[in-house]
């Protein structure tokens, strides 16, 4: 009898059967014919009228299945996840809409001369092959370093008191923290411009737009270096704490070198957040076309500024380039954003 | 009813007791003594009034059902009580003769004498094997003359020497449960403690790394004193010289009893040890 049993075939009993997968497909079949000769009959025209019927038509004819094949439950279940994916359609829709866009229109500026040249003998209407965006590069660059080497040090070290010391303002500088957060950017650049341009300096520069752009940053850093620092485990504390350490040398040797990874991807969302500011860019740094590595004298461009820019100055040309300059601002954000999902990501599977 | 006719044994029956044990009558003197210690979270009395001996060389196990005060009496021995907000304590606890409470008194350093192991292993992840075990060193910022000596005396007993000494650079988190445990009472180990409080060190792990870490205490404790929360009652009688019985009816908890190990577990003076000894409650 023995030799009779076969071995166990491996499978998915779970997945979709063809004829189940057919049912599906039907379903989507029967409600765009659903739309298409309501759309054909009705007064209701339009992209937008074949869209929503079509989801509202799905959606019905999906509970009716669900419900006569597996009960009330199933078919709300039916009608919950057709909610969702709608949901998730049109929060990524416009996403890929402006990336799509962005690109289209943008890639043709693309060449090498973009990273050599800055536009200080460009004029508005030369062909777009004349003149880069190399000021634009480097202005954005030192704006945002030196907004993160004053940043990365206030920012950490509020979370660390928020999150360790735990002191007596710990709560009105939470709330602060939050409500710095949501400061518009313009407020911001009218700070500086009244503190710090018109009493001191009188002059606009780019460590102008950088005090800006730390005031932007601050709270972003803190509020992520924070949320990371409550994912320590306090048994670590305790540990360290245990073994005769002060509180200092335990968030410094155990608590802040076990979040690390997380405090980079703090760093990078706080440099994320500000790489595209534009209103307190164009109020402080002037806005040069030359490349002006001084960032306390003379205008300084920056990638948005540039942007803002060629987009005022109308030319079919130039228009064309603050396009360019919108993709290239983009690769650098989303560069970010990747290195920050990548760091954060080693940090989970340890 | 009986709460007041039997009183906690005496130091005088711990002592004989002790005398008995340790051959040619040698005797480490008191390590650690509690002194009428009681705890309060946000004013909620949880610990009435602790006395205790622990004498040097000698392990002693508190055992109890739980929500009686082992773990925040085992806490108050080493100062870590007061890291819980609206945390308050009573009495004295007394090192070689100094409160430790006394006001002035470097809490650091009393940490330092008074080692800790904690119920779920937490070896820091972002150091290695090597880098965990000397990592008291760095946080209380002391002096070593010999870094690789330490690290293979304090792995050797913690029983893990053999079974690391090939991967020292590997992170603390690629040992097992038990390895991971015994790692921590390596670190513990390494800035020379006089005492080793253990929180229920092996409620985590499974039975094999639990005779490794039983090894482990009764190779330590003849050269320091252990203090031991557990609510595995054979471990207790496994592992301890002295077992006191802590019992909570609903009030703060108190010390019902405390003796010998053999004595509690064979004849106990009071009923409610008795019950919970042979398994009848708790």
């Amino acid at each position: 009898m023995s030799t009779l049993i076969a071995p166990p075939q491996p499978r998915k009993p779970w997945v979709a059967t063809p004829k189940q997968r057919l049912s599906s497909v039907g379903i989507y079949l029967a409600s765009a014919l659903v739309s298409y000769l309501l759309v054909a009959v009705t007064p209701m025209k339009g992209k937008l009228a074949y869209f929503a019927i079509f989801f509202f038509a799905s959606l019905i004819i999906d509970f009716v299945r669900s419900y006569m094949q597996r009960g009330i439950a199933s078919a709300k279940d039916a009608v919950a996840r057709g909610f969702v994916s709608v949901g998730m359609t049109l929060a990524v829709f416009p996403i890929f809409s402006i990336l799509f866009q962005v690109v289209k229109r943008g890639y043709k500026g693309l060449s090498f001369g973009l990273f050599t040249h800055d536009m200080s003998l460009t004029s508005p209407s030369d062909p777009i092959a004349n003149g880069g965006l190399i000021h634009a590069i480097s202005g954005t660059f030192i704006l945002v370093a030196i907004a993160l080497i004053v940043a990365m040090p206030i920012g950490i070290l509020t979370a660390i008191y928020l999150t360790e010391i735990r002191g007596k303002f710990a709560k009105p500088i939470k709330f602060l923290v939050q409500a710095m957060s949501g400061v518009p950017s313009i407020v911001a650049g009218l700070f500086i411009l009244s503190a710090y341009v018109y009493p001191v300096t009188g002059a606009l520069s780019g460590f102008a737009g950088s005090l800006a752009l730390m005031i932007l940053m601050i709270p972003t850093i803190a509020r992520t270096s924070e949320e990371v620092l409550l994912l320590i485990p306090p048994d670590l504390r305790e540990a360290g704490v245990a073994l005769g350490g002060t509180q200092w040398r335990t968030v410094a040797l155990v608590v802040v070198p076990a979040a690390k990874s997380g405090l980079v991807t703090a760093l990078i969302l706080g440099i994320a957040r500000v790489a595209g500011e534009t209103a307190p860019l164009v109020l402080l740094t002037g806005g040069g076309e030359k490349v002006n590595s001084n960032p306390f004298s003379g205008p300084m461009g920056s990638l948005p500024m540039y942007i803002w820019k060629c987009f005022g100055q109308g030319s079919e040309q130039s228009i064309a380039r603050a396009w360019t300059g919108i993709l290239v601002l983009l690769v650098i954000v989303l560069a970010l954003f990747t290195m920050a999902r990548f760091l954060s990501e080693r940090k989970v599977s340890k | 009813m009986d709460k007041t006719t039997t009183k906690p044994s005496s130091l005088s029956d711990v002592a004989a007791a002790k005398q008995k044990k340790v051959p040619g009558g040698q005797s480490l003197g008191v390590g650690l003594e509690a002194r009428g210690v009681h705890a309060w979270f946000s004013g909620k009395h949880v610990l009435d009034n602790i006395s205790l001996d622990f004498w040097s060389g000698t392990v002693t196990a508190l055992i109890g059902p739980s929500g009686c005060g082992k773990s925040t009496f085992i806490r108050t021995l080493n100062r870590m009580h007061e890291f819980i907000p609206g945390a308050q304590m009573a009495g004295e606890v007394l090192l070689d003769g100094k409160d430790i409470y006394e006001s002035g008194t470097d809490v650091t350093k009393i940490r330092l004498k008074i080692g800790m192991v904690f119920q779920k292993p937490n070896p820091f992840p972002s150091m290695t094997i090597a880098e965990n075990v000397l990592s008291g060193l760095k946080l209380a910022e002391l002096k070593t003359s010999n870094k690789d000596e330490l690290l293979e005396d304090c792995l050797e007993r913690a029983g893990l020497w053999s079974e690391v000494k090939d991967r020292l650079n590997a992170h603390g988190g690629s040992l097992s449960g038990g390895q991971q445990q015994r790692l921590c009472i390596a670190r513990s180990l390494a800035v020379k403690p006089q005492v080793l409080l253990m929180d229920e060190p092996c409620s985590a792990l499974d039975p094999g790394s639990t005779l490794k870490i039983e090894e482990t205490i009764n190779h330590l404790s003849s050269s320091m004193t252990i203090i031991i929360v557990t609510h595995n009652m054979q471990q207790a009688a496994r592992v301890s010289d002295y077992t006191a019985f802590f019992l909570s009816d609903g009030g703060p908890g108190s010390m019902i009893e405390v003796g010998p190990t053999s004595e509690i577990f064979s004849r106990p003076r009071d009923t409610r040890t008795e019950n919970y000894v042979t398994g009848r409650f708790g």
